[in-house]
């Protein structure tokens, strides 16, 4: 049956029909070959990749903050790159306050079995605020709220940042920071009146089911099923 | 409780012949209480709350090897409305801290709850800004059962210690079918001021300071 979808073989772009790659053994902590879409970057934008390490055999790549998304967008696109999977968006914060923030994009390229590590260094004073790549990748959704949740970096473009594993209304501040208590700030009883003061039953929107989003994009015979205020799985 | 069914003479039954029973039917007298109760500790359906590996744990326990169906809990309920019993098997982090004390409310009486493992007992090692440390903050509970996680024997035995207190009820205690209400200020069963009393830092481990850093 054909229905238009092609499987990503991964590696197919790179080697033709290489083997599969063995598990390597014995890497270096440093060094090492380095991927080849570190030196893409640096041709293709002048200036914007600031250092390029190889540590335990992966690529790290730091750009700009400002261009940041310009070279995801290209390392989506390009067909000599083609990282077409978004596997992680978080960020590091050092315990020495002079050192910069580090907000980090893995990236993975199925098509020429590439791992890229992407990061923007956030310099102590400057606002916390990096470009979202949701437009590019739509599984940011979930990485980029995680990310703002725990650590209040904000991801400009981002459609609904908000908070993703504390709940909306939560007051303590961003737990990951390294000025956040383990224990939070408040205590105990208080922490446990705020949560208890929620609402269990507003915590999802319609909006955010999303049903009504992907309506058109359900089949034929259960729009028809919905259309008529069936109701399923109660 | 006196049972009897000894078959009693023609002639002994004279007597008594305003009764009705022939007197070959077995009967039995005993205190209500007695029976009731004895109806209820062996009919306990629970309702799992599984959040965690002690919910590996409780499954387990039900499954055909330890087998929970021969202390009176053939059926599972999944929904609080049919549950006589709940056990709380896991951590409960605060954003799960109203889900559950909703779950109690809708439990019809009578009610108990085993909280199951150190972590829905304590908060565990999860002494952190996101679980509750305890989830007898939240609802009363009736038996905790320790360990990390309790083994199917543990949970079992707290079971049976439940039965127990469920076989020693009196139904002329009204507080025992009382719900419970909590402080409507401050939404909580125990005042906040014994809570943060038994949450205080204790140990020399790190980040044990509410300044951070």
């Amino acid at each position: 049956m054909n229905n238009g979808f092609t499987p990503v073989v991964a590696g197919r772009a790179s080697g033709g029909d290489a083997a599969a790659p063995a598990t390597p053994t014995s890497i270096a902590h440093r060094g090492g070959a380095m991927n080849p879409s570190a030196d893409a970057i640096r041709q293709r934008f002048a200036g914007v990749l600031h250092r390029a390490d190889v540590v335990w055999g992966e690529t790290t790549v730091i750009v700009d903050r400002t261009r940041v998304h310009d070279v995801i967008q290209w390392l989506h696109d390009d067909p000599s790159q083609l990282y077409d999977y978004l596997s992680d968006v978080t960020a590091v914060e050092f315990r020495d306050l002079e050192q910069a923030v580090e907000v980090v994009w893995h990236l993975r390229s199925l098509p020429f079995r590439r791992f890229l590590r992407v990061k923007v260094l956030l310099e102590k004073g400057a606002p916390l605020e990096v470009p979202s790549v949701w437009d590019i990748y739509k599984g940011a959704d979930w990485l980029e709220r995680e990310c703002y949740d725990m650590f209040g970096i904000r991801f400009a473009g981002h459609p609904d940042l908000r908070r993703l594993l504390m709940w909306e209304q939560y007051k303590e501040g961003f737990p990951l920071r390294k000025d956040f208590p383990l224990r939070g700030r408040f205590s105990r009883s208080e922490q446990l009146r705020q949560a208890l003061a929620a609402n269990p039953e507003a915590r999802y929107s319609k909006d955010e089911l999303s049903i009504a989003d992907a309506f058109e994009d359900l089949p034929a015979d259960m729009r028809q099923r919905l259309g008529t205020g069936e109701r399923t799985g109660e | 409780m006196g049972l009897s069914n000894e078959r009693s003479e023609g002639s002994a039954l004279a007597g008594r012949s305003n009764t009705e029973l022939s007197g070959d039917e077995p009967w039995i007298t005993t205190k209500l209480d007695a029976f009731v109760n004895w109806g209820r500790k062996n009919s306990l359906w629970p309702m799992p709350f599984g959040t965690a590996c002690c919910a590996i744990e409780f499954m387990a326990t039900a499954a055909s090897k330890y087998d929970l169906a021969r202390f009176g809990m053939e059926r599972q309920a999944f929904t609080p409305r049919q549950a006589d019993l709940l056990i709380c098997a896991g951590r409960v982090p605060f954003k799960l801290a109203p889900v559950l004390r909703r779950i109690w409310q809708q439990m019809p009486q009578p009610k108990w709850c085993i909280s199951m493992g150190a972590c829905a007992s304590t908060g565990g090692m999860f002494d952190n800004y996101a679980v509750v440390q305890g989830i007898d903050s939240i609802i009363p509970v009736d038996v905790y059962v320790p360990g990390c996680p309790p083994r199917p024997e543990g949970l079992m035995y707290g079971i049976l210690m439940l039965q127990k207190k469920v076989e020693n009820e009196r139904s002329s205690d009204r507080s025992l079918r009382h719900e419970m209400e909590p402080d409507p200020k401050s939404q909580l069963y125990i005042p906040p001021s014994v809570i943060d009393e038994v949450s205080e830092p204790f140990g020399n481990s790190i980040h044990q300071t509410r300044s951070g850093l």
